[in-house]
C-alpha cells in the first residue's frame, strides 16, 4: 500500500487552503474551495482501495472475489452532490456581489466590519 | 413506537418538498399556513418523543438493517433525552420564527419557508443520528439552507458579504470535518458512533486519532464560532433577516457544540479516557477566551444586531466551558444555558426586527429615544437582557449555577467569576442599547462605538402586535427557564445518560435496552455561592450599563488614562474583524494548528 494518495490528499487540502487565503477574486476563491474538497475525495477513495481487486459491482463476478470498499465510494458520491449545491450557491452570491459592488475582489466588497 | 423517532425529520422534510411543489396550486391567501403547521407538527412529535424517552431510549434502524453479531450494518437513529430535547427546541424556535414572519418576509416567501423547514429537518436528523457520516450529511444539508437564508436580501451588499463569508468559512469547516471522518473510517472501518467508540477504545490514541479529533472539533468550532474561529459570525448575524437570526442564534450556533459533545462521548471518550484533563483544559481555555472577547466586542457596537451577534459569541463560549468540564453537571449546565440563552437572544433579535420594520434602522444612537412609543417592547427586551445575565432565579441562572458546581468539582473553581464577568458585560451592552433606544437614557453620542451602514427595512405591511407577542412569549419562556420544577434533575439525569458510552454501545450493537428511570421531581433551592455569583452578576450588569450610558461623566483625567491603555488593544481587536473571508480562513487555520499542536503534546 503506497502512501502517495495520502500525500496527494494532504497536498490538495493545503494548496486549496493557501489559494482561499490569498485569493483576490471570488470566482478563483470558489475554485480553490473545490480543490480543497477534492482532497477529501482522494482521501476517501485511497482508504477504500485494495490492491488487485475489482470495482464493487457484484454482477458477473464469482462470489467471494476481492472488491474495493464500496462504502467510501458512496460517501464520495454523496459529498460530490452536496458540494455541487454549495459551490452553485457561493457562485450565485459572487454574481450578486459583482452586480452590487462592481468588483469580485473580497477586500473591496467589504460593507460591514469591526 | 420507533416510527415516532423519524417523525421530527420526515414531517418538515416532506412538507418542505410539498410546499415547494404546490407553490403554483395553493392560493396566495393560505400559503403561509402549511409551513407553520408543519413546523408546529414537528415540534409536537419531538415533544411526544421527549416524553417517551424519559425512562428508556428508542432506537430505529433505517430499512430494518439491524446489526449482525455486534457489527452495525445500517444507519440508526437513537432517541435519548438531550438529543430529542434539542430537536424539540429547534421545532419550537422554527415555529416561532415562522409565526413572527407571518407577513414580515414578502419577497419570494415560498423559498424562505421551504429553507426553514429543511433546516429544521436537518437539525433534528443531526440530533438523532447515531452514524458519523449521516450526521455530516444532516450538518451539510442544514448548512446549505442557512447559507441561502443568510443571503436572502440579494439587493444589498451587506447581507451578500455576510452570506459569502459564512458560506466560505463554513464550507472549509465541513471539509475539515469530512477529512476527520475519513481518517476515523480508515482507522476503524466503521461509521456507527458506537462501533467507532468500541474500536478506538481498544488502544492508546496515536497521531492519526488525534489529527482526526482535531479536524472534527475544529470544524464544529467554526460552526459555533469559538475564538479564533468566530470571525464570520458577526458579519452574518448582523445582516440576516430577524426571524432567520432567531433560528441562527438559538439553534445553529449551538448545533456545533452539540456535535462536539455527541461525538466526543460516543466515539472518542474511550480512547481519551486517560487524557480528559487535557481536553478539559483546552475547551475551558477556548471557551473563556471566546466569552471574554465576545463580551468586549459587544460593548463596542452600536448596530443592535451586530451587538447581539457578539453576545451570542460570548454565550457560546460559556456553554463550551460547560461541555468541556466533561461531567454530568457541566453537560446539564450547557443544556440549560442553550435553552435559556436561545430563547432570550432569539427574542432580542426579533425585537431588533420590529425596530427595523418601524424605524428602518437598528442603530442605537440614531434611534435614541425614538422607541419611546413602543414601551411594551422596550420593557420586554430590557427583561430579556437581565435574564441573559443570569441574576438569581431568572433566565440563565440555573445554567450558571450548575456550571459553577461542575467547575468546582473538577478543580476549576476560578472559572465561575470569569463567566459571570463575561455574561454580565455582554448583557450590559444589550441593556445599554435598550435603555438608549426605548427610554432615552444616557448620552446621545458615543464615538467609541463602531458605526455600520443602515439596512433596508422589509417593505410589506407587517402585523406588529403579533410580532411583539411572539417576542414577549419567547422572553417569558426564557425567563422562566431557571425555575421550571424538575428541569434541573431531568437535565442532570439526561446529561449523565448522554455521557454513558457503555449504555450507548449496548443498545445500538447488542440490542440491550438502555433504561434510565428518572428521579422524582425535587425542588432545589440555589446554593448560597450561586446566589453570591448571581448578585455579583447583577451588580456588574448595572455598573457596566451605567458606565456605557454615562461614560462622558467620568472625569477627563481617568478617561485619558483608560484611553491610553485600552485604546490600542481595542483597535487591534477591531482590526481582526476585518470583514474579509480570507483573513477569517487564515485564523481558522491558525486555530486548528494551535489546538492540534497542543493535543499532539498532551493527548499521548
Amino acid at each position: 500500500m503506497s502512501y502517495l494518495p495520502y500525500v496527494v490528499a494532504g497536498w490538495l487540502f493545503l494548496i486549496g487552503l493557501y489559494g482561499v487565503v490569498t485569493s483576490r477574486n471570488f470566482i478563483h476563491l470558489t475554485v480553490c474551495l473545490t480543490v480543497m474538497q477534492s482532497s477529501t475525495y482522494v482521501l476517501l477513495l485511497a482508504i477504500g482501495y485494495k490492491h488487485r481487486s475489482s470495482a464493487p459491482i457484484f454482477y458477473g463476478i464469482p462470489a467471494g472475489s476481492r472488491v474495493v470498499d464500496p462504502v467510501v465510494q458512496a460517501l464520495t458520491l454523496t459529498d460530490i452532490v452536496v458540494s455541487v449545491a454549495v459551490v452553485a450557491l457561493i457562485l450565485s452570491l459572487a454574481l450578486d456581489i459583482h452586480e452590487q459592488a462592481k468588483t469580485l475582489d473580497p477586500e473591496q466588497a467589504v460593507e460591514v466590519s469591526g | 413506537m420507533s416510527w415516532l423517532l423519524v417523525m421530527p425529520v420526515v414531517v418538515p422534510l416532506a412538507s418542505a418538498a410539498l410546499v415547494a411543489a404546490g407553490d403554483h396550486v395553493v392560493p396566495e391567501a393560505v400559503k403561509e399556513y402549511p409551513p407553520m403547521i408543519a413546523a408546529a407538527a414537528s415540534a409536537v412529535f419531538s415533544v411526544l418523543l421527549l416524553l417517551q424517552v424519559q425512562s428508556h431510549d428508542l432506537v430505529h434502524w433505517h430499512g430494518g438493517w439491524t446489526p449482525r453479531h455486534g457489527v452495525a450494518i445500517g444507519i440508526a437513529f437513537v432517541g435519548e433525552p438531550l438529543g430529542v430535547g434539542f430537536a424539540a427546541f429547534a421545532g419550537v424556535i422554527v415555529t416561532a420564527a415562522l409565526v413572527f414572519s407571518w407577513h414580515y418576509m414578502e419577497e419570494s416567501p415560498r423559498l424562505y419557508r421551504v429553507l426553514m423547514l429543511v433546516f429544521l429537518a436537518a437539525v433534528s436528523g443531526f440530533a438523532l443520528s447515531a452514524d458519523l457520516f449521516n450526521m455530516f450529511v444532516w450538518f451539510e444539508l442544514g448548512a446549505v439552507a442557512t447559507y441561502a437564508l443568510a443571503g436572502y436580501m440579494v439587493e444589498e451588499l451587506g447581507p451578500l458579504q455576510g452570506a459569502i463569508n459564512f458560506a466560505i468559512t463554513n464550507s472549509i469547516a465541513a471539509f475539515s470535518i469530512l477529512f476527520g471522518i475519513g481518517l476515523v473510517y480508515g482507522r476503524t472501518g466503521a461509521l456507527n458512533l458506537a462501533q467507532i467508540g468500541e474500536s478506538l477504545a481498544q488502544r492508546r490514541p496515536d497521531g492519526l486519532v488525534i489529527v482526526a479529533f482535531t479536524l472534527i472539533v475544529a470544524g464544529f468550532f467554526v460552526k459555533s464560532a469559538l475564538v479564533p474561529f468566530h470571525l464570520w459570525l458577526a458579519d452574518t448575524y448582523a445582516v440576516a433577516p430577524a426571524p432567520v437570526c432567531l433560528v441562527f442564534a438559538a439553534v445553529m450556533s449551538e448545533l456545533g457544540l452539540f456535535g462536539i459533545a455527541r461525538i466526543y462521548w460516543t466515539a472518542f471518550s474511550g480512547a481519551f479516557a486517560a487524557h480528559s484533563g487535557a481536553i478539559t483544559a483546552t475547551f475551558v481555555a477556548v471557551g473563556l477566551a471566546t466569552a471574554l472577547l465576545g463580551a468586549v466586542m459587544a460593548l463596542l457596537q452600536r448596530h443592535l444586531k451586530r451587538l447581539l451577534a457578539y453576545t451570542v459569541i460570548a454565550h457560546v463560549g460559556v456553554t463550551l466551558v460547560g461541555i468541556g468540564l466533561l461531567n454530568a453537571k457541566g453537560t446539564a449546565a450547557a443544556a440549560n444555558l442553550v435553552l435559556a440563552h436561545g430563547l432570550l437572544t432569539g427574542a432580542l433579535f426579533l425585537g431588533a426586527g420590529v425596530l427595523l420594520r418601524e424605524f428602518g434602522d437598528v442603530d442605537e444612537l440614531r434611534l435614541f429615544g425614538r422607541g419611546g412609543r413602543l414601551r411594551v417592547l422596550g420593557t420586554t427586551l430590557a427583561l430579556a437582557a437581565v435574564g441573559l445575565a443570569g441574576v438569581p432565579y431568572v433566565g440563565t441562572f440555573l445554567g450558571h449555577s450548575l456550571l459553577d458546581e461542575s467547575a468546582r468539582t473538577r478543580g476549576y473553581g476560578w472559572v465561575a467569576p470569569l463567566t459571570v464577568l463575561a455574561t454580565a458585560v455582554s448583557s450590559a451592552a444589550v441593556l445599554r442599547a435598550v435603555a438608549r433606544i426605548f427610554f432615552a437614557v444616557g448620552t446621545r453620542e458615543d464615538p467609541l462605538l463602531s458605526a455600520q451602514p443602515p439596512e433596508e427595512p422589509p417593505e410589506e405591511e407587517a402585523n406588529r402586535p403579533l410580532m411583539v407577542v411572539v417576542t414577549a412569549l419567547l422572553v417569558a419562556l426564557g425567563l422562566a427557564a431557571s425555575v421550571i420544577p424538575g428541569l434541573q434533575d431531568r437535565t442532570e439525569h439526561a446529561a449523565d445518560h448522554f455521557r454513558d458510552r457503555r449504555a450507548y454501545v449496548g443498545q445500538l450493537l447488542h440490542g440491550e435496552q438502555a433504561k434510565h428511570e428518572p428521579s422524582p421531581v425535587v425542588l432545589h433551592s440555589a446554593k448560597p455561592v450561586s446566589l453570591v455569583y448571581g448578585g455579583l452578576e447583577a451588580a456588574i450588569l448595572l455598573a457596566a450599563t451605567a458606565l456605557g450610558l454615562y461614560r462622558r461623566r467620568v472625569p477627563l483625567g481617568v478617561r485619558r488614562v483608560a484611553g491610553r491603555f485600552l485604546g490600542p488593544p481595542i483597535t487591534v481587536l477591531r482590526g481582526f474583524h476585518s470583514g474579509i473571508a480570507a483573513d477569517y480562513v487564515a485564523w481558522i487555520t491558525v486555530g486548528t494548528a494551535l489546538i492540534g499542536g497542543i493535543w499532539a503534546l498532551t493527548l499521548r
